[in-house]
């Protein structure tokens, strides 16, 4: 580019143009493809100014509701790019044996599992369970917004800002090509130079940060903002499982921070915390990263478990059984998900007194859980279960994921983890759980929600069909993974030489095909519903003869929630309102003190993007100067002391008047 | 009070709730007057940051606990460290912590120009803390004593350089509240902030403390 | 099938095991068929805890689709009981069922954890068979190299490269460790897998019952060339074993620290090599990471840790201990690097120089590879490592002839 590489060096790091992989057809075609939808996304805003709402109504907006959706609409975006990752490896490990080497390099299969990995974990169920509980656990505690408005805005725009920047090295330069968890001395500077770690822990970095926050600021929503006679025993499930699960994110991703920042200590500085040489130990990278990955496994799986529960009893038309135990059981999850970490690397050959104490720990987990899945099953013990598309999910989460909760269990017995360890069986072990746990509870509990946020129902034949390849899909997928694991096969491998192993890959890669077209049902869906919206529509408020306040608000609530704070006397507070003859209130209504928009959680983390790409690619003086700049205008927003304001009365009376004349027309 | 039933809507009937549940008063189930306001998260959200920060402290602790010893055939705290220069360094944050409690005190009082000269003092502390830690880190440096010598040099630097960039970073936060205090008075905002740094002051004084003994004296007495 | 084994297990086995004998009666699982004791007992313990966990998990599917039938809606002859929500006997059964389940596990797990231990001698040969006194295992030091494997024989004094011989009956004691990243030594039929680490030395102790070669791989991914560092591992008879010792004797080569740091260098599907005499003190060198002149050993630097350090004057011990960085200063490719370290365009299909897969010979060389089954394995291995060759460029490892 330049005739002085000095020069160049000083103004663009170690980026060149042989960062852009313009020879390599898959990724100029994906990219061609992203550039058309983007100009023709932004053409299509220009075209029907939109940018101004866009702007106005959603990206600068503090509405926990409309957060919440960005981050669902975020996830399922993202989803896209992992699940296209999983669609190559699936296509590479079904073809590549004997002499067909299959059409990716092992320099580029490795860099697919590893973002497929982080982009489903950080980018895909992360914002998902975020999402959900940012829509939901405001609505169902009574509350107008979550404890920090801002900061809520803030946390997303971080977590967009990881994304973007594991997008970006799809185009510009390579991804990690280490797994998922970068173990060091490969994620390390001598056996990982380039910028593939880099980009992974900047990403993680950046979106950790979001997550971190927004898991302090649920907590506080739950524990100071719940409506009057909300006891915490009184407390919807789902919140139950949302305030454990924010404890966990509180209490875990500080790890991942500081173990991420060693590991770029090594990288940046030379430092030895990881290195093979001068006292440094990989192995402590393991352990730590550990005690942050096991319970985020519970950070995505409670939520789902939360999930279930409300739409148990909603469709099974009856009170949650065992709501007590219900919430115990949640606790003692939380509290023990720190003692088992060890089981992940019981072959790094540790005691065994040591592996056997991890082993049972996690053995016990398996008691509230099995306690939970008992639970759900009296539930629909004596309800009258409609079978709408969120049931059909759980009960297809109950028979998935207890097979799922099974493989978990054998792999928690050291003896047995030491042949199962690493094989495609713990593949299958975790995308059980993770698909059938995490997933099926988010597409249920997006479904389920959906009236809620939008006034319309999901297209109930479209959602069926989605669901049932998304079922058959993940069986045909994963149940040759587990057997090839008892073939011996490990995970990670990009040629086989056995042809007799062929045909199982063929299979999973199958079962791929079948949950895209889950997801490609999933898509029209969506569309069938935007489209048939008028039939779809929910004036009601409360489509599914539900049971917790969400439901009490109209359909999608007002900016302000509740005109007035409920009060609540039972921990099914609208089954109760509506058992014991509530009347709305039609008057007496008062203007509402709400929080104000702002731009700077998206400048914030626009700058980021900068800071975090300048980092990866060495250039400092943009490093620092986006750095500046991010402080700058932190510093700034603190200087703004103008941020609220009041819905006047008046609004409040014609929003609440139109609601009353829409169920008026009802009866 | 005008209000609307409940039978309107999509209502699942089951057993019929008059004959087993007795009606109540329909505004038992929300707050007419507008009486209940939640208030007060920020100091609960803030205490969960301090939680969380100090897990990214005990990780770094642990590190230190698991590293702190491989020294690389190089040198060892006993070696290194300036025991004296730390116990000074040391009073410099201590004395910065009552300071700030002194602010404290006089914004209860309500008193703006005293708040803001001990706001001003417990920033000199504060510099002088960062000044000598980072006057430690230079001398170790020219010593060859690097964060790369060791993976024992590496979790010294770090533990201690992560500490300083906190105290670092409440000083910026110091010198933007006494801009914003200057600007707007001891107005409710700015109480609720010198609060938050208040909390956040003292926290970074007891990890201190952890650090002062746990590397410090542990190393050098060992 | 493979027989000897207690009845109850046996039960639970078939139990585990019947919705899968139809599907499965094609292919091999090795996990479910192994040829060594250990991994036997393994394979119980994973039939023992499934049959144990299906005691609870087979009802509660039962019964999921059974209440998801009974009460749905339509079906109006089913009672409701909208507010029926708690048992107390319903709830202690809940929460106890699962309990008494982990306590049985939980007991197996702790027994089965310290008898299996893989640092535990062994102290049977088979289900039948108590160990014999007297009788010396072999030992067996295993080095993960870039992507390949290193095995030294120190009581027999030779070494060998991507390929592994053990006689049966007679107990194995590896020690292993790795002079790269971390890999996990795995050979299934055999036992379960353990880390192999730089600086560390793990161990395992096994055994093989039954004749034949089994596949041995890395389980742990380790950069480019990971899915291609397998090697075969060959239970022999004693015989057998002697023969193959003594070819190894014949055919190899010397192999001293300079022929190890040539080794070392990444490279991917490496043929099998033989080396007959091993420099004295060389695997405790890589076990140190002190293989090359002038380094100082970890044992020496934690024996001055302990002593407290070595003072302030102790700079040149730095570039001493140095160690990840000699592919850097070899210009070697690292085994991780992306762009703007790897010296390559992004997404480049060229791979670098030794990490290219070698071509797959595309047939059995006709007489150089009678491929042998059943019992007598002495002395016949595939590839030019026989005829004495030793360069990289001749790559004609016998082909896929796996025994998954």
């Amino acid at each position: 580019m330049f005739s002085n590489p000095d020069l160049q060096k000083l103004l663009f790091g170690r980026l060149t143009l042989d960062a852009v992989p313009l020879h390599e057809p898959i990724l100029l075609i994906t990219f061609a493809m992203v550039g058309l939808g983007g100009v023709a996304v932004l053409g299509a805003l220009t075209y029907f100014r939109l940018w101004g709402p866009l702007w106005r109504d959603w990206f600068t907006s503090v509405d926990h509701k409309k957060i919440g959706i960005m981050y669902i609409v975020l996830a399922l975006v993202m989803l896209l790019r992992g699940f296209a990752d999983a669609l190559m490896m699936r296509a590479q490990q079904a073809m590549a044996f004997g002499p067909n080497e299959g059409y990716l390099p092992p320099h580029h299969y490795d860099q697919i599992f590893t973002a497929h990995g982080v982009i489903m974990i950080f980018f895909v169920a992360m914002p998902l369970v975020t999402g959900l509980m940012n829509f939901v656990v405001p609505l169902q505690i009574g509350a107008r917004d979550v404890a920090f408005p801002f900061l809520n805005n803030f946390s997303f725009w971080m977590t967009v800002s990881g994304a973007v920047t594991v997008m970006a090295s799809l185009f510009v330069g390579e991804f990690a090509r280490t797994g998922w968890l970068a173990y060091p001395p490969l994620s390390g500077p001598a056996m990982s130079p380039g910028v593939g770690v880099d980009y992974y822990i900047w990403a993680l970095q950046i979106a950790g940060i979001g997550t971190l926050l927004s898991g302090i600021n649920l907590i506080a929503t739950i524990v100071k903002m719940r409506a009057p006679g909300m006891t915490m025993m009184k407390m919807p499930v789902f919140t139950w499982t949302a305030l454990c699960t924010n404890i966990l994110i509180v209490a875990a991703f500080p790890i991942l921070t500081a173990v991420l920042a060693l590991l770029s200590l090594d990288r940046y500085v030379g430092t030895h915390f990881f290195s093979n040489d001068l006292g440094g130990n990989p192995m402590m990278y393991v352990n730590l990263v550990w005690i942050w990955g096991h319970p985020e496994v519970y950070i995505l799986i409670l939520p789902a478990f939360g999930v279930f529960s409300e739409i148990v009893s909603t469709f099974s038309s009856k009170r949650l059984f065992g709501y007590a135990s219900m919430v115990y059981a949640t606790v003692v999850i939380t509290i023990l998900s720190y003692l088992v970490w060890l089981h992940h690397f019981f072959t790094m050959g540790s005691g065994a007194s040591v592996n056997s104490f991890f082993g049972i720990t996690t053995m016990i987990i398996s008691i509230p859980t099995g306690a939970k899945i008992f639970n759900w099953l009296f539930t629909m013990y004596k309800g009258r279960i409609r079978f709408e598309v969120p049931m059909l999910w759980t009960v297809g989460f109950m028979v998935t994921f207890v097979i799922g909760g099974m493989t978990g269990v054998l792999l928690a017995v050291p003896p047995a983890d030491f042949v199962l360890h690493n094989s495609l069986f713990l593949i299958a072990h975790f995308h059980n759980v993770i698909i059938g746990g995490v997933l099926f509870g988010m597409l249920a509990g997006i479904t389920y929600w959906f009236p809620k946020a939008f006034g319309f129902k999901l297209d109930d034949f479209w959602g069926k069909v989605s669901f049932w390849f998304w079922l058959t899909g993940f069986w045909v997928a994963f149940m040759p993974l587990y057997v090839l694991g008892l073939m011996g096969v490990t995970r990670r491998v990009q040629h086989f030489d056995d042809p007799s192993l062929q045909i199982w890959f063929i299979i999973a890669a199958f079962g791929a095909v079948l949950i895209l077209c889950g997801i490609a049902s999933f898509a029209i869906t969506l569309v069938v519903s935007v489209l048939r919206r008028e039939q779809l529509r929910d004036t009601t408020g409360d489509p599914w003869g539900g049971r917790t306040l969400e439901w009490a608000t109209s359909s999608p609530p007002p900016d302000y929630n509740f005109a007035f704070t409920p009060v609540i006397h039972d921990h099914d507070a609208w089954w109760d309102m509506k058992k014991r003859g509530y009347a709305r209130p039609l008057q007496g209504f008062k203007a509402i003190h709400m929080p104000k928009n702002t731009a700077a959680g998206i400048i914030l983390g626009v700058l980021s993007i900068v800071f975090s790409f300048a980092m990866i690619w060495y250039i400092w003086w943009l490093a620092a100067f986006s750095f500046a700049a991010i402080a700058v205008v932190a510093i700034g927003h603190t200087f703004n002391y103008n941020r609220d304001f009041y819905i006047p009365a008046d609004e409040v009376v014609r929003t609440e008047g139109q609601r009353t004349s829409l169920l008026a027309e009802r009866v | 009070m005008a209000t609307q039933s409940s039978a309107a809507m999509n209502f699942e009937p089951g057993r019929s709730p008059s004959v087993t549940i007795p009606q109540v008063d329909p505004t038992a189930f929300y707050d007419a007057k507008g009486e209940h306001h939640p208030e007060g998260s920020t100091m609960l959200g803030f205490w969960l940051y301090l939680m969380s920060d100090c897990l990214i402290f005990a990780a770094l602790f642990a590190t230190y606990a698991v590293v702190g010893r491989n020294y690389a055939a190089g040198p060892s705290p006993k070696d290194l460290f300036d025991l004296p220069l730390v116990a000074l360094n040391t009073s410099m944050l201590l004395f910065s912590s009552i300071t700030y409690g002194f602010a404290m005190l006089e914004m209860e009082k309500g008193d703006l120009s005293r708040v803001q000269i001990w706001l001003a003092i417990t920033g000199l502390f504060g510099l002088a803390f960062v000044g000598l830690e980072l006057y430690e880190f230079h001398h170790l440096i020219h010593e060859g004593a690097t964060p790369q010598r060791s993976a024992f040099l590496s979790a010294f630097f770090t533990l201690v350089g992560t500490h300083g960039l906190h105290v670092s970073l409440g000083i910026v936060w110091l010198v933007t509240l006494m801009a914003q205090v200057h600007k707007r008075g001891l107005v409710p905002e700015n109480k609720r902030r010198l609060l938050c740094l208040s909390m956040f002051w003292h926290f970074l004084d007891v990890i201190w403390i952890g650090v002062f003994t746990f590397v410090y004296l542990m190393g050098v007495l060992q | 099938m493979v027989p000897d084994e207690s009845m109850p297990v046996k039960t639970l086995r078939t139990l585990a095991l019947l919705p899968l004998f139809g599907l499965l009666s094609g292919c091999n699982m090795v996990l479910m068929q192994p040829s060594g004791d250990i991994a036997t007992r393994q394979r119980d313990l994973i039939l023992a805890s499934t049959g144990l966990m299906l005691l609870i998990i087979i009802p509660v599917i039962a019964f999921t689709l059974l209440f998801a039938w009974r009460y749905r809606v339509s079906n109006t002859k089913a009672e409701y009981d909208p507010d029926w929500h708690h048992s107390t006997q319903l709830e202690v059964l809940i929460w106890s069922a699962p309990l008494v389940i982990v306590i049985a596990l939980g007991a197996l797990t702790w027994i089965s954890t310290h008898t299996l231990d893989p640092y535990r001698p062994l102290s049977r040969l088979d289900a039948d068979r108590p160990l014999p006194a007297g009788v010396k295992p072999l030992t067996v030091e295993v080095v993960a190299l870039d992507w390949k494997w290193l095995f030294f024989y120190p009581d027999q004094g030779i070494a060998t490269v991507n390929e592994l011989a053990a006689p049966v009956d007679v107990p194995i004691s590896f020690k292993i460790t790795s002079a790269t990243v971390m890999n996990s030594f795995f050979i299934p039929a055999l036992a379960g897998q353990i880390y192999a680490m730089a600086g560390m030395e793990t161990k395992l102790h096994a055994v093989i019952n039954k004749a034949g070669t089994y596949e041995g791989l890395s389980a742990n991914y380790s950069g480019s060339g990971f899915s291609r560092m397998s090697f075969k591992f060959h239970g022999l008879d004693q015989a057998g074993f002697d023969q193959w010792v003594a070819k190894v004797r014949a055919e190899g080569k010397p192999l001293d620290r300079q022929g190890y740091l040539a080794l070392e260098k990444p490279s991917e599907r490496e043929p099998v090599r033989y080396f007959s005499t091993v420099e004295n003190g060389l695997y405790g060198a890589v076990l140190n990471m002190c293989a090359v002149p002038g380094k100082m050993c970890m044992n020496e630097m934690m024996h001055i840790d302990a002593m407290g350090g070595a003072g302030k004057e102790s700079h040149a011990n730095r570039e001493r201990l140095e160690y990840d960085n000699r592919y850097a200063e070899q210009g070697i490719e690292a085994p991780g690097a992306t762009v703007g370290g790897s010296g390559r365009e992004s997404h480049s299909r060229e791979q670098p120089e030794g990490m290219k897969p070698k071509s797959i010979a595309p047939e059995v060389k006709p007489d150089s590879a009678p491929e042998h089954s059943g019992h007598d394995h002495g002395g016949h291995h595939g590839g030019p490592a026989g005829d004495g060759k030793d360069s990289k460029g001749s790559d004609s490892v016998a082909p896929g002839q796996l025994n998954r």
